[in-house]
């Protein structure tokens, strides 16, 4: 148990791991190693499947039973053995000296225990103290992960908590046996962007505190680059790259990481910049068997030799190490595509919503998802549509969908207005109308071949259209989507998930549409084939003349794509204008804590950050006089709390919902 | 108490690949060779299939006419007769061999309408919904959940006995179940997103309830399928046994049962074979039965 | 949870309101004319109409319902056409006696199922679990009176070790195992096909949430993880299946009573049923539908109290 300080925390020697299914083995995580210093945070990035969640789970010595470790590989955690450390010494270590902190806390927390006992739990095994003594120290635990009211946490099941809090509450029980390693799988994978930006900004916080190493796993770049000094990046389960945070984000070295890189918008970026970069194909489906360099099919510099022989890692001056042949060829930046054509905006109003009201009633509690909004959707724009999980973004797009009827107010689309039982004329005007979802698995039937899916469509949507004049609209779309003939004949279930979300779109295309709604349309995709489907949905635009009503949580996405945004916040759109203005200030308090919230993969740019407290309110019980006072970080006090806002136009083309006039607004940011 | 490996993880493939392809050809060959790995389906599918032949050929099998008399009665096991005779003299191996036919005709044929039934009630409740909300599945299901025997002893008793009443009776007893079953499958595909689009390009509400629904909901509609087939065996064989089902001289196995437990003392043969033979068949049933569950829940 | 409460309790009334009104209408409308039913095709229709009206059947039907019905929560539940007798004695008289080779069956098969269960979850997938899941499932499947003729011909015909017919034991605990344990096995059987198998599938879905995990990666023993974690989660929802499990042990009494010549309720059913004396069978249904949903609510009573998901609602 000794521990000398040049000793690493942890240290992942070839690290070999295959999972058995039936008299399949599919290898999920090959050769990797890397160590973490002691206080070091070392983030390990992937995309799905690359093998990122079987490596921490390796560490726990938490593997499935059909897992295979093999035995050349080593795992040494602070010098000791972790792969034949006996079961005692586990249960020493674990919650001891290494916790794990997961994704999806709700989940993680037993539901039939209250908070205190569960953090009193793990400190009783660990520390010997007597229970009352537990009990005391779990208490101060929750009060150092900030949480307001420890005691009355503490006596609290779990879902009675938000989802922010019990995350909090499992890294106070990470923490409470002093770890020397703690291990972050996704931590703020699922929660709502200004959530995620409060409990990353507490792990900063407790990393200080605790000199704790950290191993943090996460699929978003950004994140990573926010937190950690090291950085290792997975791709099919091989560790391609690993070097300091600043060096791999400035001057990355694998052609992977740069291409990853480079495909995600940055802060700020917009479509009339050029296309973004894209990625060809598709990660390799966990657990297939790779000869060479798993990057090689989608590798631009590619050659014979990386389709056979498997590079080794090279070092590259201190602490940046690399495999790939042709690593010196990386730094070339290849010419940025333009598109044609990106704006086709226009005054003519295509969708007028007029104050949309939508209640639903459960469990006799009534609550408003939508709360009077009103915004004009311009013919061949896309408007973007921005707030957190519970923010109304969805139903709004249901209503103009027609899935579901409006409570109160009104919907007028090109001349008519939309009715809960539409007639035949307003069903045929109706078909204009279509819809890309969120998760292409879902969408797409997985019984019926593509051919058969565009098919219906295209028949459904064109009177139905038969014969030869639809196979050859359904090859029409095939070819606008980039997809290839032979993909006409599979299952959905046969194709990746880029694959999919292309035949989703081509779907929506199928008749001749002049709005479609756009639901979180890339955010179930890898970030590596996002960049594609987002140029994809600009040029499809911009040819066809569409208009959008592109709803995400991604800012940068937005920034990147819209020509006009809604901010909306608790059912109520508290800002909207023209891209530019609502990204500048002045602009609403809760769009500038979006904003600052999105993580960023420029460091160096020093961005003032904005914070929000408190928990996002319960539609049920929206809190009076305006709504984000109980969060809002530039709150003036009572008039805040009891009058509703008006809005504030600021003459640069956008108008947000304040008590602070637009000159106010200005002086009090530029003064920070 | 609990091995170690246990509390290490638990054997799942959280972390584990899927298979790539997922393309219906392959995953129907999954299935089929899922079930063929399973002994215990395989012993399962074997004893029913023996059954079903028999079911059907036992003419070609029995020795002797199940209903012919001879002149030893309450006679033991011998080379004339393989499992002895009964009271009135009939050969109790010929017996047991066309026995097996009322209960598979019957059994079958209430299993099937009544899955008929569920399935269409299923379809439309969970596509349409509003019409049967949750409170008025929960007094379903709570009526549902009442013994079955007794609402048929009740039944039977007012309506009269015999094979189609017995096969009407289950199958309506079968029906509110198998609907909820399929009413949950479908109540999860309804608010796919797949089914949205079709709304979206104007499909039909049957027509998405049939062409897009119902081939996703199959799985399901199999196995209640083949657990149902085992209920209804049990359940007719049990009505049988109180003389409510079919009646005398079937050689159903149940009857036999019942009525030859006056002779139990002296001619246990009588009712032993019988009992044996349904306990093979029944288990046979669920054996596959669970089976198809563990292939198509995987 | 007090809505939680009068939400459970309304959907009880409700439930035997709706079985008490398709009792009575089988048992009082689908036969059509009871006093020719009784009297036989020989009598005169007047016979038959006055026989009619002395029975009240001349009556309409809401107002038979609720004259019945009436009489049934006062405890009049007519007479019985074959004994002569007042029903309320007789059934409730039947309905003891079988509680006590129910409530026998129950109290020795709910502890052995649920703790088969729980180990095969933690055996999963291992020699123990399959095994036990393989008896649970064909003993599932076994009509009581399949395993009951077996276990006759085999201990009471050819061992002798119990009576081939049973009955009311005396208090002493040797003739309660001595007239009990045949009739109870059957029953046993099925109850643990149901519950092994129903503890087994909510342990494996404890086993694999994310709150066990987090347990062990705490560091806490096995015994700790299973005991604090795991059973508590788990066995949760086997209170309600084994509620439900009771109404399927009254239906196998029947079976069971007639094959063992218990003078219980399922007994009684059998022989009112094969000699159609309606007024004990729906006398008898009803009770039964009494003590099944009673024993639902109970179940599901206790599952709110010890949910703290359903204690904490707000009412």
């Amino acid at each position: 148990m000794t521990t000398t300080l040049e000793q690493p925390t942890l240290a992942v020697r070839n690290l070999d791991i295959s999972y058995r299914r039936g008299s399949r083995v599919s290898p999920v995580v090959r050769d990797v190693s890397f160590t973490i210093r002691p206080g070091e945070a070392y983030g390990l990035v992937g995309e799905s499947g690359c093998g990122k969640t079987t490596v921490a789970m390796s560490i726990m010595r938490y593997l499935p039973d059909n897992a295979i470790v093999s035995d050349g590989s080593g795992i040494t955690f602070s010098g000791e053995d972790a792969l034949s450390a006996g079961k005692g010494t586990l249960r020493q270590w674990r919650g001891g000296r290494i916790a794990m902190v997961y994704q999806n806390p709700g989940a993680s927390l037993n539901p039939s225990m209250r908070i205190g006992a569960q953090v009193a739990e793990g400190i009783r095994v660990h520390s010997g103290l007597s229970s009352a003594e537990c009990t005391e120290k779990a208490l101060e635990m929750l009060a150092k992960v900030r949480i307001p009211d420890p005691a009355a946490c503490a006596r609290r099941y779990p879902h009675e908590l938000s989802g922010g809090q019990q995350q909090r509450v499992m890294i106070a029980m990470a923490l409470s046996g002093n770890p020397d390693l703690l291990v972050l799988d996704e931590p703020t994978t699922g929660l709502d962007a200004t959530v995620e930006a409060e409990v990353l900004e507490l792990i900063k916080q407790l990393r200080e505190e605790f000199h704790t190493a950290v191993l943090f796993i996460s699929h978003n770049l950004g994140i990573v680059a926010q937190i950690c000094d090291r950085v290792g990046v997975l791709y099919a389960g091989r560790l391609v790259e690993e070097a300091p945070a600043d060096v791999l984000f400035a001057a990355p070295r694998h052609p992977y990481t740069r291409d990853l890189l480079r495909s995600v918008p940055r802060h700020g970026v917009t479509k009339s910049a050029g296309m973004l970069a894209t990625i060809p194909g598709s990660l390799p489906a966990p657990g297939t068997a790779l000869t060479g360099c798993p990057y090689a099919a989608r590798c631009e510099l590619a050659t014979d030799r990386c389709h056979i022989e498997t590079p080794a890692a090279e070092s590259h001056g201190t602490d940046h190490t690399v495999s790939c042949f042709h690593h010196d060829r990386t730094r070339a930046v290849s010419e940025v595509e333009r598109f044609s054509e990106t704006e086709r905006t226009t005054a003519e109003v295509l969708l007028e919503v007029r104050n949309l009201t939508k209640r639903y009633r459960t469990g006799g509690h009534e609550f408003t998802a939508v709360s009077d909004v009103s915004f004009d959707l311009h013919r061949g724009e896309v408007f973007g549509l921005v707030g957190e999980s519970g923010s109304g973004k969805s139903t709004i797009a249901k209503c103009i969908a027609g899935m579901i009827h409006p409570s109160e107010g009104t919907l007028q689309f090109e001349d008519i207005t939309l009715s809960k039982r539409p007639g035949r004329a307003e069903r045929t005007m109706r078909r204009k109308i279509q819809m890309v979802f969120q998760n292409p698995d879902n969408a797409l039937n997985p019984r019926h071949p593509v051919r058969r899916i565009l098919g219906r469509a295209v028949s459904l949507l064109n009177d139905r259209l038969r014969g030869r004049g639809r196979e050859d609209r359904v090859e029409e779309l095939t070819s606008s989507v980039r997809l290839e003939p032979r993909h006409l004949d599979v299952r959905p279930g046969a194709l990746s998930g880029g694959l999919k979300q292309r035949v989703a779109i081509a779907r929506a295309f199928a008749g001749a549409p002049s709005l479609v709604l756009c639901d979180e349309p890339v955010s179930a995709l890898d970030v590596s084939v996002q960049a594609a489907i987002l140029n994809l949905l600009v040029e499809l635009q911009v040819a066809q003349d569409v208009a959008y009503l592109f709803i995400s949580h991604d800012m940068s996405v937005v920034r990147y794509l819209a020509d006009r945004i809604g901010v909306l916040y608790l059912g109520q759109l508290v800002e909207i204008g023209t891209a530019d203005a609502v990204f500048q200030p002045p602009h609403h308090p809760y769009t500038e804590a979006l904003l600052s919230a999105a993580p960023d993969l420029d460091p160096d740019e020093a961005r003032q950050r904005i914070r929000l407290d408190g928990t996002y309110p319960s539609a049920s019980a929206p809190p009076s006089g305006c709504r984000f006072h109980t969060r809002c970080p530039r709150a003036l006090g009572d008039v805040c709390r009891t009058q509703e806002p008006p809005w504030q136009d600021t003459g640069k083309g956008n108008r947000y919902r304040c008590h602070i006039a637009p000159e106010d607004l200005l002086r009090r940011i530029k003064s920070e | 108490m609990t091995s170690t490996e246990t509390m290490a993880a638990p054997a799942t493939g959280q972390a584990a690949p899927r298979p790539a392809s997922t393309a219906a050809k392959a995953r129907r060959r999954e299935i089929v060779r899922g079930l063929l790995r399973s002994p215990t389906f395989l012993i399962g599918a074997v004893i029913l299939l023996f059954w079903v032949v028999d079911a059907i050929f036992w003419h070609a099998f029995a020795p002797h006419d199940p209903q012919q008399i001879f002149l030893q009665t309450l006679q033991g096991p011998s080379g004339v007769h393989l499992f002895g005779t009964d009271n009135l003299g009939r050969d109790v191996f010929s017996r047991l061999l066309a026995g097996a036919s009322p209960v598979l005709t019957i059994a079958p044929a209430a299993t099937a309408l009544g899955l008929l039934g569920g399935v269409v009630l299923g379809l439309f409740t969970g596509y349409y919904r509003g019409v049967l909300d949750d409170v008025a599945m929960r007094i379903v299901d709570a009526v549902l959940a009442f013994p079955l025997v007794i609402i048929a002893v009740l039944v039977l008793t007012v309506l009269g006995s015999g094979e189609l009443p017995v096969i009407l009776l289950i199958a309506v007893t079968f029906v509110p179940g198998v609907a909820r079953t399929v009413r949950a499958a479908v109540l999860t595909q309804r608010e796919l997103e797949y089914v949205a689009a079709a709304k979206l390009a104007g499909a039909s509400g049957p027509k998405i309830m049939f062409t897009e629904i119902l081939p996703n909901v199959t799985g399901p509609i199999i196995v209640e399928g083949t657990v149902r087939l085992g209920y209804a065996i049990f359940t007719s064989a049990t009505l049988s046994f109180l003389t409510l089902g079919i009646q005398q001289p079937s050689p159903d196995w149940g009857l036999t049962i019942s009525l030859g437990q006056v002779y139990l003392q002296v001619a246990p043969w009588i009712v032993l074979f019988p009992a044996l033979a349904l306990a093979t068949l029944v288990v046979a049933v669920n054996l596959v039965a669970d089976g198809f569950q563990r292939v198509l829940d995987a | 949870m007090i809505g939680f409460i009068t939400k459970r309790l309304g959907l009880s009334v409700l439930t035997l309101l709706l079985v008490s009104i398709i009792v009575f209408a089988v048992s009082q409308v689908l036969p059509g004319d009871v006093g020719r039913t009784i009297l036989g095709p020989y009598a005169t229709s007047d016979q038959v109409a006055q026989l009619n009206h002395s029975l009240g059947l001349d009556r309409p039907l809401p107002v038979r319902y609720l004259d019945y019905m009436w009489g049934f929560l006062h405890g009049d539940w007519g007479k019985s056409y074959l004994l002569q007798e007042p029903v309320t004695g007789l059934v409730l008289g039947h309905l003891g006696d079988s509680l006590l080779l129910g409530g026998f069956a129950l109290v020795i098969a709910v502890p052995i199922s649920l703790g088969f269960g729980v180990l095969a979850a933690l055996r999963r997938d291992k020699f123990t679990d399959r095994a036990i899941s393989v008896t649970g499932l064909s003993l599932i499947a076994l009509p009581e009176f399949v395993a009951g003729t077996v276990l006759l011909v085999v201990f009471g015909v050819s061992l002798k070790w119990f009576p081939v017919s049973s009955s009311v034991p005396l208090p002493d605990v040797v003739d309660v195992f001595r007239q009990f344990m045949l009739p109870a096995i059957p029953l046993m059987f099925v109850l643990f096909g149901y519950i092994s198998r129903m503890a087994r599938a909510g342990t494996v879905d404890v086993l694999e949430s994310a709150y066990v995990r987090t347990a062990v990666l705490k560091g806490l023993k096995p015994g700790r993880v299973i005991g604090k974690h795991v059973l508590r989660n788990s066995l949760l929802p086997a209170i309600t299946v084994v509620s439900a499990q009771v109404g399927y042990a009254v239906g196998g009494l029947v079976v069971v009573e007639k094959l063992f010549n218990y003078p219980g309720i399922g007994q009684l059913i059998y022989t009112s049923a094969t000699g159609h004396d309606l007024p004990v069978l729906e006398a008898a249904v009803l009770v039964i539908a009494v003590i099944y949903t009673v024993a639902n609510l109970c179940a599901d009573l206790l599952y709110g109290v010890l949910n703290p998901r359903i204690r904490l609602a707000a009412a």
